[in-house]
């Protein structure tokens, strides 16, 4: 198997807390690869961990086996294209000129007919040629999602790294937005790689899957194996039910489990857990970290 | 993959509506520069006309094209004299302080992501004024003679922005630190400034007061050709980077992700600005306004792309400034009132006008 994206031993934290812990995965060429996982667990930091926007501690990333850390911005910026999540931004700029800065890292000072050729061309491809030259702040969710889609393709980029794309926006906006990614894995074989909440549309789109908790890979497969009824209880604490819908799981959440629960009563802390035992054992040295010694009663 | 892209429509020369709308739009930021540069030189000619002695605008362009050309066009003596000497030097003191300030306020505008960033809010201005009081009320300077009151404008201006920098390196270099830093500097210097007042005498506190309010007609061409050479310089520095300007305003990540060093690029140009205006400041004293406001109206009438919005924030600034100081020379003769009080009494409502008219949600 060809492999487009390595990644070996990574490890970030910031202010020396741990956010990702030794992370290992590879990632074939034009595939659509989906990472999910609860809130805080790491997802948009190892998407930019791969841009290098952020800069792990230790472990390698492989691109097309040439290690970023030794390639300069501008070199990763011709093979990777980062769509952000939720992006503010301080002054307007129009859509055309959002787009254009995707052609930076092939350009010099003038912006030359060949990258406007570009430009327009992406633009017409995303269907938002027509907002050209409305300003980025004006347009709907939907739209912004579009103009920074078309961005990281201006930058002509093997590798698209998408992070939250469909937050935020309705149901028909969610599905053309997956669309276009996955059409562009498709005919232009691209390698996109989503942080994504919606194990649904994860699943739909997914070629591959990743599921994290707490900075690390929990279980890696299609999405088929990563959805199961028991790996969503165990990381999202939630009751589900799989349902097979056109060839792909569908996932249906029942209640969350109630995992923790810790009362204060006279002078004992009386934790309870319907799970494993090892819910118990976290819970109380979480309590003899505050409170000194802290006896189980099983 | 590359080359995946290249075939489709706007191969064939055919432009689409919104094609030719967005080169008409284009059309229309150069026509604007255009139109920015001959206001600004119909309004030096019309300028020097301004005073006690009557001179056509004609007898100005004749004065100016006499002396380049260093020919004889059989001028009035004292005319040609009051033009070149009286005259015209603090009219291009007052368009290369404009222009400077206006392109500082620009840059800082730009990489600090802030619309409230400007060398007056950053406490650059403050730093200079710190300087002048030192040299004035309290006799330090750090350089001694006749440019011992530029001489530490120019070093307090620059070094509060080093400190601002010096700050935002240490701290990770956000955007609110930066802003944050600037205004408790804008503070501490002028409660320094203000304490230095109980020891001063009267003249000493006139002294700073003067430089505190801005004089363009403080110096002659020497030291206008200076400052006109730093400002070169300066733009040839900061031209290469304009692009990487735009892309700074969508954020560090942004920026980091399409292959600019963030960090780096805002750590010089902003030693540029501050360079910039330090060097006008020590001069012409803290004249306010211009470096927020010439940026904003730029970005209002053009838009952001800072290929073109930088000259143009220089531009304006240049015609504000010199606007405002004819008019402060001119509206209550024989008295001259200081030209940082004019370009927020002539600037402000201009300013006003525009972002009442505009339709757009930023303003």
């Amino acid at each position: 198997m060809m492999i487009k994206l390595a990644i070996n031993g990574l490890t970030f934290s910031y202010n020396s807390v741990p956010i990702l812990d030794d992370i290992c995965m590879e990632v074939a060429p034009a595939k659509l690869l989906s990472i999910v996982g609860p809130n805080g667990t790491g997802k948009s930091t190892l998407l930019k961990c791969v841009d290098r926007v952020l800069k792990p501690q230790q472990g390698s990333i492989l691109l097309d086996r040439k290690d970023i850390m030794k390639m300069d911005r501008m070199e990763i910026a011709k093979e990777v294209g980062y769509v952000q999540q939720n992006v503010k931004r301080s002054f307007p700029t129009t859509v055309f000129d959002t787009v254009i800065m995707g052609r930076r890292p092939h350009q010099g000072w003038r912006t030359r007919e060949e990258d406007q050729e570009i430009v327009w061309e992406i633009l017409e491809l995303l269907d938002i040629d027509q907002f050209a030259l409305k300003y980025f702040n004006e347009l709907s969710g939907g739209q912004q999602q579009r103009v920074l889609i078309a961005r990281a393709l201006a930058q002509e980029a093997s590798v698209l790294l998408l992070d939250e794309p469909t937050s935020n926006l309705d149901i028909k906006r969610q599905l053309e937005v997956m669309d276009i990614v996955k059409e562009l894995v498709r005919t232009k074989r691209i390698t996109a790689i989503v942080a994504i909440h919606d194990l649904n549309l994860a699943s739909r789109y997914s070629d591959r899957m990743i599921m994290m908790k707490d900075g690390k890979i929990v279980i890696a497969g299609d999405p088929g194996e990563v959805l199961t009824a028991e790996k969503i209880e165990a990381i999202y604490g939630v009751k589900v039910d799989i349902k097979i819908q056109s060839d792909a799981p569908y996932v249906i959440p029942l209640k969350p489990v109630k995992t923790k629960k810790v009362r204060h009563h006279g002078n004992y802390f009386i934790a309870r857990s319907k799970k494993q035992s090892s819910s118990i054992d976290r819970i109380s040295d979480n309590l003899s970290e505050r409170f000194g010694q802290v006896k189980v009663l099983k | 993959m590359t080359k995946a892209f290249r075939r489709h429509s706007s191969r064939t020369g055919k432009r689409s509506d919104v094609q030719r709308e967005f080169d008409k739009f284009v059309g229309r930021k150069i026509l604007f520069m255009f139109a920015l540069m001959v206001l600004a030189v119909i309004l030096v000619g019309v300028s020097v006309t301004f005073g006690p002695l009557e001179i056509t605008v004609l007898e100005v362009y004749e004065a100016i094209i006499q002396r380049i050309l260093s020919t004889d066009l059989g001028m009035d003596e004292l005319t040609e004299l009051v033009i070149w000497n009286i005259r015209l030097p603090r009219i291009m003191w007052g368009l290369a302080a404009g222009f400077g300030l206006g392109v500082a306020g620009c840059i800082m505008q730009a990489v600090l992501r802030n619309p409230l960033a400007s060398p007056f809010t950053l406490g650059i201005s403050a730093g200079a004024n710190f300087g002048v009081s030192l040299a004035i009320i309290l006799d330090f300077a750090i350089f001694g003679g006749m440019y011992a009151v530029i001489g530490n404008a120019f070093i307090f201006a620059f070094l509060t922005s080093m400190i601002i920098i010096g700050i935002s390196a240490i701290k990770g270099g956000t955007v609110e630190i930066l802003i944050l830093a600037g205004i408790a500097l804008n503070y501490v210097f002028r409660a320094a400034s203000d304490l230095f007042k109980y020891f001063a005498t009267y003249e000493q506190k006139e002294a700073t007061q003067a430089f505190g309010q801005g004089d363009l007609g403080t110096f002659g061409w020497s030291e206008l050709s200076l400052v006109a050479l730093i400002i070169l310089v300066c733009m040839i520095l900061v031209t290469p980077k304009l692009r990487d300007l735009n892309i700074m305003t969508a954020g560090d990540e942004t920026a980091k992700s399409l292959g600019i060093d963030a960090g780096n690029l805002r750590m010089f140009v902003m030693m540029v600005a501050s360079f910039l205006v330090a060097s006008v400041v020590a001069f012409v004293g803290p004249i306010g306004f211009v470096g927020l406001v010439g940026p904003h109206m730029s970005r209002m009438i053009i838009g952001s792309d800072h290929r073109f919005q930088l000259p143009a924030s220089g531009l304006l600034g240049a015609i504000i400034l010199v606007a405002s100081d004819i008019l402060g020379m001119n509206i209550i003769p024989p008295i001259i009132i200081p030209v940082g009080i004019m370009t927020s009494i002539l600037g402000v409502p201009f300013f006003f006008y525009l972002i009442l008219t505009r339709r757009r949600e930023y303003w």
